[in-house]
């Protein structure tokens, strides 16, 4: 038999090439539609009123004044809720708009449409809300035995994982107590969309989110209509990182147009954006880790308690995350975990990038920079002797049966030159452009830490994509109701088609939900799982192809790259070419393999796969004025394979620099659960001058066993321990503990 | 709101067309007529505090956030918006850096960004990259970490560098 090889040389299409977005032309020419750029005839401007108490019941509400302004349309109010009330991810826990109990700053209470924007605000000021105001719950300690303030009680999730010995001691014992505060999302684009009431009663929405089906089911239930009544579109998405995964304006906007029979678009302004997601789960986290006098890791105890405010979104899935991987990526024999995810009075919290894993992070690396002080151990040595490693089993009692190339990753960082000493140029310096500093108290540190994160959904979720591949006379279409959030699934998609058809030209359909879900564009799963799906529905396509050829020519054909070959090599064909004048239309749903939840000692093959990064970070630290500049973080990061390098190093880039706000800018405020600094002049954001070069030592590409192309997820690594890379550099800098999230100029000033 | 206001009316010359502005009312800002009732949705609504520079737009050459600029304000004034940095089917040589260099994600932030360095440019046609992110600090992005972004530009200032017989280095 003759073997056909695809052409040698640099690959111009498929998968591993630099592909560009097929939307970039548009974006550079401002041409994309984002959901805040949508237009309708007719239309009407929502607005929301929130409460600005953090606890209280409602005791009346009077929509008379705002009624009578000429040019509102509607105000609506919880009785006006067609359906159930109440709303939420993963339990419906959160009123549609509060009918009796206020439970965090910025509860929806009541929502206006009116002609003009200003005319929609200037109505939600004259709705008079009459509250009786109680003190808020605002700490998540005390919240676990505190008296409920909801009916679902206090504790969201209690988890429990006990793994071999707990009751061993180690030869060396280092413990800590770590806080990570409140971190935003802060996407670009402000949430924003439109709902369009149809003839046959049912809504059309177009919307900015990471998850149409979703929505389409908890919009459908708070509407009580049929779910094939409530068609969602995704809308263009102005960033995403887990802040739009939870339902926000959507049932507002479906109620306001269906009451009004007319088009409703509504666009939170920043501050409103920074009340309508859920945030970064705030934590508090105390560890005991035993060592042996060799070095080698025995036990790991640890506590954790996430703030998960008012609602319970993601939490309980956060919580299982910051749990099943607070030891890191390394090998412990024994553990004792315990974690609670409570409510508080403070804003809700659920999803971003990173998912509970980053919040252990910060705590175990400190723990294990801690280790290796007092075992006169190097850092990266100590972690290269616990590295996890495939074959191993982590604290919940799973295998790991896929890669797992710590040791590659972390040899390669550890190997990759430092940049160079603090040069004279004032404007390199801590401060910056402030010119603040005049040198002499700048000291340089240099930080480690390494991560673990599970990718795609795990403990039992039945977690699927479908994808559609329709073949028209040389003509190919996909559609999946991936949402594309700016991490790339788009391009993807043509480089997938390329590899499998070997066709260039592909259409995307929008993204809606006429098709079936694909699932969150969320832990680090779409190229895997939608990724897959289309890999499918084109391998789906040829099958097909395959088996009209064999009818027809009496030839079984099979695929080698994207030629079609006979078996005995009689007969080659470039798909390309066979499909011309043909039409299929495959549809496949694809799975991961099945997870099972934890059982009541946190034990069971709960994940699916892990991918790890480690990351070092060089600072420069102006000790007396307390003033950080990050000089340089390199990273080596396990991806599996590369699917596309310039996007890779995208997520990365993007990724560290989140974790870099974290680690030194970022945090929300919160007095009595109200936000103090819900905007961009106080809530501080990396610029371009905060961000430093960012280095990539190496991508190991080992290919992940079962997963599509061999490609790990790599979205969320680059986020995890970035953060707890910059603390250790600061710490070795100032030799300060510095066990709290972003670090403040007084921390170091003051410390 | 009072009708009478509502009916005032100004004039604007936005990418050298002049638009007759009717329905105003007091304090609407450049930025929302610019996207609501001109129909020019390229310039971005990320904070409209001036904090982020999406809503970048030259008014008489001089670039400003035009949510913080008053409408009304600028009647008499050149407004360049991202609409018209380029014809219908060409780029510049900074919007095709951006493409090629992976300088774009969700993309909410470019026309900002591209406003900002091509009038950058004009002024300091080959940065150092300090120099480059300096000029960019006034413009957020939350997806990228700016370093494609740092690269279109570098991209560019070698192009202009080689074009003028130049050195290679632009560093």
């Amino acid at each position: 038999m003759t073997v056909v090889k695809e052409t040698v040389g640099i690959r111009q299409s498929g998968i591993g090439v630099s592909a560009v977005r097929p939307d970039a032309q548009e974006k550079v020419k401002g041409d994309f539609i984002f959901s805040s750029d949508l237009s309708s005839e007719g239309m009407l401007w929502g607005q929301t009123l929130r409460s600005p108490h953090a606890s209280a019941k409602i005791l009346s509400i009077d929509i008379s004044d705002a009624l009578s302004i000429s040019g509102v349309h509607a105000v609506l109010t919880a009785d006006d809720v067609p359906g159930e009330n109440i709303f939420g991810l993963e339990r419906a826990d959160q009123p549609v708009l509060a009918d009796d109990f206020i439970r965090y700053a910025g509860e929806p209470v009541a929502i206006v449409a009116a002609d003009h924007p200003e005319v929609a605000r200037k109505a939600a000021d004259a709705i008079r809300v009459e509250y009786e105001i109680f003190s808020p719950l605002i700490d998540s300690y005390a919240a676990i035995t505190a008296e409920a303030i909801h009916p679902e009680g206090n504790v969201i999730r209690h988890l429990n994982i006990l793994h071999g010995d707990t009751e061993v001691v180690g030869d060396v014992v280092v413990e800590g107590e770590y806080e990570v505060g409140m971190q935003d999302q802060a996407f670009m684009g402000t949430e924003s969309g439109m709902a369009i009431p149809s003839p046959d009663g049912g809504i059309d929405l177009q919307i900015s989110t990471q998850w149409l089906h979703s929505d389409q089911e908890q919009v459908a239930t708070a509407l009580n209509i049929p779910m094939e009544m409530v068609r969602v579109t995704l809308a263009g998405v102005g960033g995403a990182f887990g802040g739009r995964e939870d339902v926000s304006m959507h049932v507002h906007l479906c109620m306001l147009a269906l009451h009004t029979g007319k088009p409703v678009k509504m666009i939170y302004d920043r501050n409103e954006s920074f009340l309508g997601h859920v945030h970064r789960h705030p934590a508090r986290i105390w560890y005991r880790h035993h060592a042996s006098s060799e070095g080698r890791l025995v036990k790991v105890e640890a506590k954790v308690i996430l703030d998960g405010g008012a609602y319970a979104s993601t939490t309980s899935a956060v919580l299982a995350n910051a749990c099943c991987f607070s030891i890191g990526p390394y090998s412990v024999p024994n553990a004792s975990v315990e974690g609670w995810g409570v409510r508080t009075n403070n804003p809700p919290c659920g999803a971003m990038r990173g998912f509970g894993n980053v919040q252990t992070c910060f705590g175990v690396e400190a723990q294990m920079d801690k280790l290796a002080k007092e075992l006169s151990l190097d850092p990266v040595e100590f972690r290269l002797a616990n590295a996890l490693k495939s074959g191993d089993t982590i604290i919940t009692g799973q295998k790991i049966t896929g890669t797992a190339p710590v040791r590659e990753v972390l040899m390669s960082l550890a190997n990759h030159p430092l940049p160079e000493p603090p040069s004279d140029n004032i404007l390199e310096r801590p401060g910056g452009t402030g010119r603040t500093t005049d040198g002499s108290h700048v000291k340089r540190g240099v930080g480690f830490a390494a991560s673990i994160k599970n990718l795609m959904f795990s403990e039992g979720f039945d977690d699927f994509s479908e994808a559609r591949c329709i073949v028209n006379d040389g003509f190919i279409a996909i559609q999946t109701a991936c949402v594309e959030v700016g991490q790339g699934f788009v391009t993807l998609v043509h480089q997938i088609v390329q590899e499998i058809l070997g066709i260039e030209k592909v259409d995307i359909l929008p993204a809606d939900t006429s098709i079936g879900s694909a699932g969150s564009t969320s832990a680090s799963r779409q190229s895997w799982m939608s990724g897959g799906a289309v890999m499918k529905a084109c391998e789906a396509v040829v099958d097909s192809l395959i088996s009209d050829l064999s009818n027809e020519q009496g030839i079984t054909f099979e695929r080698i790259g994207t030629v079609l070959v006979a078996p005995d090599g009689s007969a080659s064909i470039p798909v390309t070419d066979a499909l011309q004048g043909r039409n299929y239309d495959e549809t496949v749903v694809h799975r991961h393999a099945p997870t099972v939840p934890l059982d009541k000692n946190g034990q069971g093959d709960a994940h699916v796969s892990f991918a790890f990064a480690a990351h070092r970070a060089v600072v420069d630290v102006d000790e007396e004025l307390g003033l950080v500049r990050v000089v340089e973080i390199a990273t080596s990061q396990d991806v599996g394979r590369v699917l596309n390098p310039i996007q890779a190093r995208g997520q990365i880039e993007g990724g560290i620099t989140q974790g870099l706000g974290l680690a030194i800018l970022e945090e929300i405020v919160l007095v009595d659960g109200k936000i103090q600094n819900a905007n961009f002049t106080d809530y501080l954001l990396p610029t371009a001058m905060d961000t430093p070069t960012i280095e990539i030592a190496a991508l190991i590409e080992e290919p992940e066993p079962n997963a599509p192309f061999g490609a790990k997820g790599i979205g969320e690594p680059p986020v995890i321990s970035s953060t707890p890379a910059v603390v250790a550099a600061i710490r070795d800098a100032t030799g300060l503990d510095l066990n709290r999230v972003p670090i403040r100029p007084e921390d170091i000033a003051l410390g | 709101m009072d009708k009478d206001k509502r009916s005032t009316g100004y004039s604007l010359s936005v990418n050298d067309t002049s638009h007759e502005i009717s329905k105003s009312w007091l304090g609407e800002s450049l930025l929302y007529v610019l996207r609501e009732k001109l129909g020019l949705y390229g310039s971005k609504n990320a904070c409209e505090q001036g904090e982020c520079g999406s809503c970048s737009v030259l008014m008489d050459g001089v670039l400003v956030c035009s949510c913080l600029v008053l409408a009304a304000n600028a009647t008499g004034r050149d407004i360049k918006t991202i609409e018209s940095i380029s014809d219908d089917d060409s780029l510049t040589d900074v919007q095709k850096a951006f493409v090629d260099a992976g300088a774009i994600q969700c993309g909410f932030c470019t026309p900002g960004l591209l406003i900002t360095i091509h009038d950058f440019l004009e002024t300091n046609p080959e940065p150092n990259v300090l120099e480059i992110r300096e000029a960019i600090s006034g413009n957020l992005c939350r997806c990228t970490g700016y370093g494609r972004i740092v690269e279109a530009v570098q991209i560019v200032s070698k192009q202009k560098s080689v074009g003028q017989g130049g050195s290679d280095d632009s560093s």
